[in-house]
C-alpha cells in the first residue's frame, strides 16, 4: 500500500495512452455487465426463494390442454399442499405490438404466489366480481389503467359468442417488491370460470396447475405421485418445478448462454490484446526508470509487484467503471422498451465474476512485463542497451 | 488563446468525423468504388500524393519491425468485425428461412383475427365452404387444391442435450403435397394416407432426436414409423408431416388450425378475399403464404439486428481505443522518422495520408480477417429458435455477401477514426524538437 502513489504515478506517467486503454477496458466490461444481465434474466426466471411450487402441464406439448377433472384428482394426492390451475388466453390489446401475457386463473392462484402484493380490499373486488381482472403495477402504468376501468381485448385462439371481442373489468393491481421479479408485473389474470363459460371452443379445460407440496413431503415423490395418476391416459401429465419449467422454456429461444459466452470471449481475447500490448509498451519506455528503482534498493521482487499492480489497477479501474455504467443502463433499456424487454438489476454475482475476470485479465497481462523488469539487468538498462 | 483554438480544432475534427462516419454508412457500394479510385489515382499521378506514397511505403514497410503493435490493431479489428457478422448472419438466416416458405400463388386461410397457425380454429364443416370460393385453383380431377392442415405441438429431445423442445407436427390433405412443389422426398418414401406413417424435414431430423427412416416414435400414447424425410430449405424443413386425417383423432381435434390453398391466376387472391368476405358463415383471415410467414420473421429479425449492431458498436468503440493507442505509439515510435521527413521537404498532407494509409491498410486486413472467420466457423450453422408458432424453425446463419461488405465498412471505419488522430499528431509534430528527442 505505501507504494500506492508510485503506482498511481507510474499509471498516469502517459496521459493518453491510459486513458485511451482505459476507454477500452470500460467498452468490455460494459458489454460483459450488459450480456451478463441479459444471461441472468434468462436463467432465473421466476425463481423466488422458498417459493417451492411446481408445475403440472401436460406431456404431450406445451399448448396441449388438460381435462378439468384432474385439479380435483390432484388436490387429493397425499403430499399435496394447494394445487392452483390456468389457462393461457393469448388476448390482444388493441394492437399486436402491445403484447403482454394474460391468463385465466383459479380464484386462489395468487395465493400460490405470496410475492404478488395485492390489497386486500382489491382481492375482494377481484374475487366478486365474475369479469373482473388484475394487472401488475408495471402494466397499468404502461396502459395508464386504473382501477375500475374497462380493458378490453381482442382473442387470438377463444372467441366469445363468434366475436373475438372480450372486456374485463380492472379490479385490483398488484405489485412485486423483488427487484429481479419486476418482470412479472406485465401480467394480466382473470377468472377461468368465465373464460370456461363465455369461449366457444374448449369447455372444462386447464392449461396447466401449480402445485405445491406439503413442507414434509419431498417434492420429487409428490411429482411421481401426480404423474401416476395420469399415466396411459390420454392426458398424461408432467410436472417439475417452477424453475426447471421456465428454463426449458427459455431456452426453446435458441441458446442464449452459447451467444453470450461466443461474444464475451472475443471481446476479453480483444481487450486482453489491447491491454497487454499497453503494458508491455509502459514497461518497455520506463527500462531506464525501473533500472534507477532497483538502484536506489528496490528488490527484483518488489518490482515485479510494482508492474503487476500497475496493470490489475488498470484493468480494475477501468472494469469498475464499465460496470457502473452498465448498472446505470440495464434499467433504462428497462424502461426505454416500455416494458417489452424486462432485464433485473446487476446481480451480485455479475459483480462477483466481473471482479473476478479483472484480477485475472490484469494478472495474466501484467505478467510477462513485470516478469521482464524483474529480471532487468541494472548496468544493461541504465545504458540503454 | 492558444488552447481554447486548439479545443476548437479539436473539437471541429471531432465533429468532421462523426459525419464523415455516418456518410461512410450510408455509402453505397459503387460510391466506395469511385472514392477508392479516386484516391487511387490522386496517389499516383499528383505531386502530393506521390509523396504520400512514398511516404506510406516506408511507414508500411516498418510494419513487421512492429509487429506486436500492428496484430493489436489487425486482431482487434478482426474481433468486432466477426462478431458483428456472426450477429447479423443469424437474423439474416432466420428471415431468409422464412422468406422462401409460401410464395405469392398459395394462400393461407386462418380463423379471423389470428396471428399464427396455433391460435387458428377452422372448424370442419367449414372446409367445404371454402373448397367452393372463388379463385382457388382446381386440380386434373376437378376437386379445389386446399389442404385443410392441423398444427399439433409436439415435444421431441433435441440432438444437442436431449432436453424437450417444441416441434411443429403439421397433418395435411392430399393436395399439400401439390401446393409446395419445393418439397422433395430425399430419402424414403411419402406417409400412406390413414396410417401412423411421418415423414420429417431435414432441418428437424438433424436437430432432434430418434428421427431417422424407419425408426419408430411415440407421440400420443400411439406408435407412429418415420417412413421418409423430406426437404424444403424453408420453415417446412423444421416440421413432421403425417395425414390430417390420423392426426385429429390421436389428439382428440376435430376442428383444423388452417387451409391451405392454391390460387387461380393472377387475380386468384383478390376474388378470394372477396368471396370469403362475402360469405357470412366464415369469419376467416386470408393472406399469401409468402406475407404470412415473412411477417412472423419480422420481430425477432428485427431484434436481432438491433442487438448486433450495439454489441458491434460497444466493440467497435473499444477498438478504436485500442488502434488509436497502437496508432498514437507507432507516430511517437518514428518522431524522429517523421520529423526527418517534414525537414526533407514533406508537407502536413502526404504525412497525414502515409499515417491514414497505413492504419486503413491494418483495419482492412482486420476486416477481412474477421469476415473471413465469420464466414468459414459460421456460415451454414444450424441453429433453432422459438418461432410464432410456438414451436422450433431451424434455421441456418447466412454469412450473405452484403453482410461481409458490412463487416469491411465497419472495419474501415474503425481505421478512419483510429488513424486519424495519430496522423494529425504527425503532421503537427514540432520538427527540431523531435529531431533533437532521443
Amino acid at each position: 500500500m505505501k507504494y500506492l502513489h508510485l503506482i498511481w504515478a507510474a499509471l498516469f506517467r502517459s496521459k493518453t495512452r491510459t486513458f485511451l486503454t482505459l476507454l477500452s477496458v470500460i467498452a468490455a466490461f460494459l458489454l460483459f455487465g450488459m450480456l451478463d444481465s441479459v444471461r441472468v434474466a434468462f436463467n432465473s426466471g421466476g425463481q423466488v426463494a422458498g417459493a417451492n411450487r411446481m408445475i403440472t402441464s401436460s406431456r404431450l406439448s406445451i399448448t396441449q390442454m388438460l381435462p378439468y377433472s384432474v385439479v380435483e384428482q390432484i388436490r387429493a394426492t397425499p403430499g399435496v399442499k394447494q394445487a392452483t390451475y390456468a389457462a393461457w388466453f393469448g388476448g390482444i390489446y388493441r394492437d399486436p405490438k402491445n403484447f403482454f401475457p394474460n391468463f385465466a386463473v383459479s380464484p386462489d392462484y395468487l395465493d400460490l404466489y405470496p410475492e404478488f402484493a395485492l390489497p386486500q380490499a382489491q382481492k375482494k373486488a377481484w374475487l366478486a366480481d365474475r369479469t373482473g381482472a388484475v394487472v401488475g403495477e408495471a402494466l397499468a402504468k404502461r396502459f395508464g389503467w386504473k382501477v375500475g376501468d374497462t380493458i378490453p381485448l381482442q382473442a387470438t385462439i377463444f372467441p366469445t359468442k363468434g366475436s373475438n371481442d372480450w372486456s374485463f373489468t380492472l379490479r385490483g393491481i398488484y405489485t412485486i417488491k423483488e427487484q429481479k421479479q419486476k418482470g412479472q408485473e406485465n401480467a394480466m389474470f382473470f377468472h377461468w370460470k368465465y373464460f370456461d363459460e363465455a369461449n366457444d371452443y374448449v369447455k372444462g379445460r386447464i392449461g396447466w396447475l401449480v402445485v405445491q407440496p406439503g413442507s414434509g413431503d419431498g417434492a420429487d415423490r409428490v411429482a411421481l405421485a401426480i404423474d401416476k395418476l395420469s399415466a396411459n391416459s390420454d392426458h398424461e401429465t408432467k410436472t417439475q418445478s417452477e424453475a426447471a419449467f421456465n428454463q426449458a422454456f427459455a431456452k426453446q429461444f435458441a441458446d442464449i448462454g452459447l451467444i453470450v459466452s461466443g461474444i464475451m470471449g472475443a471481446v476479453f481475447f480483444t481487450l486482453l490484446l489491447l491491454t497487454g500490448n499497453t503494458m508491455a509498451q509502459a514497461v518497455r519506455e520506463r527500462i531506464p526508470e525501473l533500472a534507477v528503482l532497483k538502484t536506489i534498493g528496490f528488490s527484483n521482487r518488489s518490482v515485479l509487484w510494482l508492474v503487476l499492480a500497475e496493470s490489475v489497477l488498470l484493468v480494475v479501474l477501468g472494469g469498475l467503471i464499465g460496470l457502473c455504467i452498465a448498472a446505470a443502463l440495464v434499467p433504462m433499456i428497462t424502461t426505454a422498451s416500455g416494458g417489452m424487454i424486462q432485464l433485473p438489476p446487476m446481480a451480485m454475482q455479475t459483480w462477483l465474476t466481473g471482479l473476478l475476470l479483472m484480477l485475472v485479465i490484469g494478472v495474466i497481462v501484467g505478467l510477462l512485463p513485470a516478469i521482464r523488469g524483474m529480471r532487468l539487468n541494472i548496468v544493461d538498462a541504465l545504458a540503454g542497451r | 488563446m492558444k488552447r481554447l483554438k486548439g479545443f476548437l480544432l479539436g473539437l471541429g475534427t471531432v465533429l468532421a468525423l462523426l459525419a464523415a462516419l455516418v456518410a461512410w454508412i450510408m455509402l453505397p457500394w459503387y460510391a466506395v468504388l469511385g472514392l477508392a479510385a479516386f484516391i487511387a489515382l490522386w496517389l499516383v499521378l499528383a505531386r502530393s500524393g506521390k509523396l504520400a506514397l512514398a511516404a506510406a511505403s516506408i511507414g508500411i514497410a516498418g510494419l513487421p519491425q512492429r509487429w506486436g503493435a500492428s496484430a493489436v490493431i489487425v486482431v482487434g479489428i478482426a474481433g468486432v468485425v466477426a462478431v458483428l457478422v456472426a450477429m447479423l448472419a443469424m437474423g439474416e438466416g432466420f428471415k431468409a428461412t422464412l422468406d422462401k416458405t409460401g410464395g405469392t400463388d398459395s394462400a393461407i386461410i386462418l380463423r379471423g383475427g389470428s396471428q399464427a397457425e396455433t391460435n387458428s380454429v377452422i372448424m370442419r364443416d367449414q372446409v367445404p365452404l371454402i373448397g367452393s370460393l372463388a379463385g382457388i385453383a382446381r386440380g386434373a380431377d376437378g376437386k379445389p387444391l386446399a389442404s385443410p392442415e392441423l398444427s399439433q405441438v409436439v415435444n421431441l429431445p433435441s440432438m444437442a442435450d436431449g432436453t424437450d423442445a417444441n416441434v411443429q407436427f403439421r397433418g395435411v390433405g392430399e393436395a399439400a403435397w401439390t401446393l409446395r412443389p419445393q418439397l422433395k422426398m430425399i430419402e424414403g418414401r411419402r406417409f400412406q394416407p390413414g396410417l401412423r406413417e411421418i415423414v420429417v424435414g431435414r432441418g428437424a431430423q438433424q436437430q432432434f432426436r430418434g428421427l431417422q427412416v424407419g425408426k419408430q416414435l411415440e407421440l400420443a400414447n400411439q406408435m407412429w414409423t418415420v417412413v421418409g424425410v423430406f426437404e424444403s430449405r424453408d420453415s417446412h424443413d423444421s416440421e413432421l408431416w403425417t395425414d390430417a386425417d390420423v392426426l385429429g383423432p390421436a389428439y382428440q381435434r376435430s376442428a383444423f388450425q388452417s387451409v391451405t390453398v392454391k390460387l387461380d391466376g393472377k387475380n386468384g387472391f383478390k376474388q378470394l378475399k372477396a368471396a370469403l368476405a362475402a360469405d357470412p358463415r366464415l369469419k376467416l383471415d386470408v393472406e399469401t403464404t409468402h406475407d404470412y410467414y415473412a411477417k412472423q420473421s419480422e420481430g425477432l429479425t428485427k431484434l436481432i439486428n438491433i442487438l448486433g449492431k450495439v454489441i458491434g458498436a460497444i466493440m467497435a468503440i473499444g477498438a478504436v481505443f485500442g488502434a488509436l493507442n497502437s496508432m498514437y505509439a507507432a507516430v511517437a515510435g518514428r518522431a524522429r522518422e517523421i520529423a526527418t521527413m517534414r525537414a526533407l521537404g514533406f508537407r502536413g498532407l502526404p504525412v497525414v495520408t502515409a499515417v491514414m494509409l497505413e492504419t486503413m491498410l491494418l483495419a482492412l486486413l482486420g476486416g477481412l480477417l474477421g469476415a473471413g472467420l465469420a464466414w468459414l466457423v459460421f456460415n451454414g450453422y444450424t441453429v433453432s429458435t422459438l418461432g410464432q408458432n410456438f414451436s422450433q424453425v431451424v434455421f441456418q446463419f447466412k454469412v450473405s455477401p452484403e453482410l461481409l461488405w458490412t463487416g469491411l465498412k465497419w472495419a474501415l471505419g474503425i481505421g478512419l477514426v483510429g488513424g486519424l488522430f495519430p496522423a494529425l499528431r504527425a503532421a503537427r509534430l514540432p520538427v527540431t524538437e523531435a529531431l533533437r528527442a532521443a
